[in-house]
């Protein structure tokens, strides 16, 4: 079998005396969909913020493309491939819905300071490149006709599907979702089960997603990691998962 | 062609030419008060410019890339001290320097004034670059206190390095060289310069720092780099501005570069509206106008009849109410962050023009 995309091994995050995240081992193939799971405070988001680099892991590795990126800064982490969501919506408010996108395509741009201030070069057919390309993912996510809009003006649904569209404008391998259907309601999370579905075959992602909303997890991971007060308890296909006691106990409580 | 890339591209062209013929008319303007107007206007109109150049470049580190600096003073004092410098003739500085001689490099240079301008501004550049790293490792009120203590260092110096400034005397008699032609053509230069920048992906990444540093990170933008741009070009407009200003002014002492300037810069921009080129440059000539029209109340003067003799001070009072005025009226400055567009006008005049016509039925 081949090496995974993406790979953690021992992964710990500690914030003075308290341990946020103990030896998360994660594999990740390429073009799987798996969830990262658990109840509130268990550590899924400080992980997330540990393999993009917001937060320096205290411990473990973090491995993407068969390369090590542990402790590496977000931006440099951004430029591997790895695009992500945050769980309290972080929009650009004061820009337009169209402008957000744009911002991820800093990263492909390749004019110089010069060549904007005068306008020549590469600077046209650059930014062309990167407003079309924005057109092109505001288009799939729905959010075209608003594209003008301030994106702090929008509905919370239309904010949550443009963090994911300015994600992909990273033009991401491995695609990380922190609750990206909190607030929404089951028609709303349907549709986005099918957006993502769709998203994840036409960009050949790979994604790994935090969620509560179990129904959707089931129904879209191909594999689902739990963790419970930072430690891992149960890694498994959904069917196994939905059978594990440890789980249970963890969700439901120990009588 | 689509319909819509038709009509994006006619009216490209019309603002192009709109654009165009607003310089024109600038120019026209310049031209008349080079040759009619009494030296009084043309020190004030020279003033407006180079205040424009300052808030400018004040606002895209302050409000375009958000980071609460209070630096324009110590950047202004660079330019100027490099330029009056690199500008004064050997006789002129053996004239100068009488408490100690200038030290002997700089003591025989003597440069030409746009050479100076030019020096003056890049060595802003230098020292900014090299302060990036210190500065912004910190934010917010931080940043405001370590910007302001560079400033601060920097007038101690110019007072103490007497072989190199002439220390607390200051350098007199600099030539006239602040023309209208130099003054707006570098304000028009620095506006175009700015303006393209922000609107580019440079200017998008500098507003996301703005916005949120760490989702702007997690989108793979090195904050440090777009602050260290925007600040390092913002100091080479600055040091353009204060070597124009010293050759106005004609005399410069470190005193003049103390914090009131920045505070008045920042009073500038925060009126205009944080991160609005366009407010920038309305509120820097406003400013500067009211500065010298409010004099009048310091005078004696007569209003609706009544004879009122002037208070000496009278006009920082009526200064600071217009602006508690404003703060109340419109609380993010003039222009909020909208910026000037041609179809804007056109929209707001139609409009006007349609309720007026409305107000006559």
């Amino acid at each position: 079998m081949s090496s995974p995309l993406f790979q953690t091994h021992k992964l710990s995050v500690m914030f003075g005396g308290l341990t946020a995240l103990i030896d998360l081992a994660l594999e990740i193939r390429e073009g799987e969909i798996v969830g990262l799971i658990g109840p509130n405070g268990a550590g899924k988001t400080t992980a997330f913020n540990a393999i993009t680099g917001l937060i320096r892991p205290s411990d473990g590795k973090v491995y993407f493309k068969g390369q090590d990126i542990t402790g590496r800064r977000a931006p440099y982490v951004a430029r591997t491939g790895i695009g992500r969501t945050f769980q309290n919506i972080r929009l650009y408010q004061d820009l337009s819905v169209i402008e957000n996108v744009m911002v991820a395509g800093h990263c492909s741009v390749r004019y110089g300071v010069l060549e904007a201030v005068l306008g020549l070069g590469r600077y046209a057919g650059e930014e062309l490149r990167i407003r079309r390309q924005a057109e092109d993912l505001l288009d799939r996510m729905g959010l075209l006709s608003l594209a003008e809009e301030k994106a702090g003006a929008l509905p919370y649904g239309s904010q949550r599907k443009l963090e994911v569209a300015r994600a992909l404008a990273l033009e991401p391998e491995l695609l990380l979702l922190d609750e990206p259907v909190a607030g929404m309601n089951p028609g709303e999370t349907e549709g986005f089960r099918g957006l993502l579905k769709r998203l994840h075959a036409e960009f050949s992602l790979t994604v790994l997603l935090i969620e509560h909303d179990m129904g959707f997890v089931m129904k879209i991971c191909d594999r689902i990691k739990v963790i419970d007060h930072g430690v891992s308890i149960a890694w498994g296909t959904p069917e196994q998962i939905q059978a594990d006691p440890q789980v249970i106990a963890a969700y439901l409580g120990q009588g | 062609m689509s319909p819509s890339h038709a009509t994006e591209t006619t009216s490209h062209t019309r603002d192009r030419f709109l654009s165009l013929t607003a310089l024109a008319v600038l120019g026209v303007f310049l031209w008349f008060a080079h040759n009619y107007l009494s030296g009084y206007v043309i020190r004030i109109l020279n003033t407006i410019a180079i205040y424009i150049i300052v808030a400018v470049s004040y606002n895209l580190i302050n409000g375009v890339t958000g980071q609460f600096s209070l630096q324009p003073n110590a950047f202004l004092a660079i330019g100027a001290y490099v330029t009056a410098i690199l500008a004064l003739s050997p006789e002129e500085k053996v004239q100068s320097f009488i408490i100690e001689p200038m030290i002997w490099p700089l003591s025989k240079i003597c440069l030409h004034f746009p050479v100076s301008l030019a020096i003056g501004g890049l060595f802003t550049t230098l020292i900014a670059f090299l302060m990036a790293v210190p500065v912004f490792r910190v934010r917010g009120d931080y940043l405001a206190i370590v910007t302001l203590g560079f400033g601060e260092v920097l007038q101690v110096l110019a007072n103490n390095l007497v072989p190199i400034t002439n220390g607390p005397l200051g350098l007199k008699g600099l030539h006239p060289y602040t023309t209208l032609w130099w003054s707006w053509g570098l304000c028009i230069m620095t506006v175009f310069c700015v303006v393209r920048l922000v609107n580019s992906s440079y200017g998008r990444a500098m507003k996301a720092v703005r916005e949120d540093e760490r989702a702007a990170e997690a989108m793979g933008i090195n904050a440090f780099w777009t602050k260290t741009l925007a600040f390092t070009v913002s100091a080479f407009f600055q040091g353009v501005a204060g070597g124009l200003l010293a050759h106005l002014i004609t005399t410069i002492s470190p005193g003049m570069f103390g914090f009131m300037l920045t505070f008045n810069l920042l009073t500038i921009i925060v009126v205009g509206g944080l991160g609005s080129t366009t407010g920038a440059i309305l509120s820097a000539a406003i400013i500067v106008l009211l500065g010298e029209g409010l004099r009048t109340f310091e005078e004696p003067f007569t209003l609706f009849g009544h004879y009122f003799q002037g208070v000496a001070g009278m006009r920082m009072v009526i200064f600071s109410l217009l602006l508690i005025v404003v703060m109340l009226f419109a609380d993010r400055g003039i222009m909020g962050r909208e910026e000037f567009s041609w179809r804007k006008l056109i929209d707001w005049a139609r409009s006007l023009a349609g309720g007026a016509r409305r107000g006559r039925k």
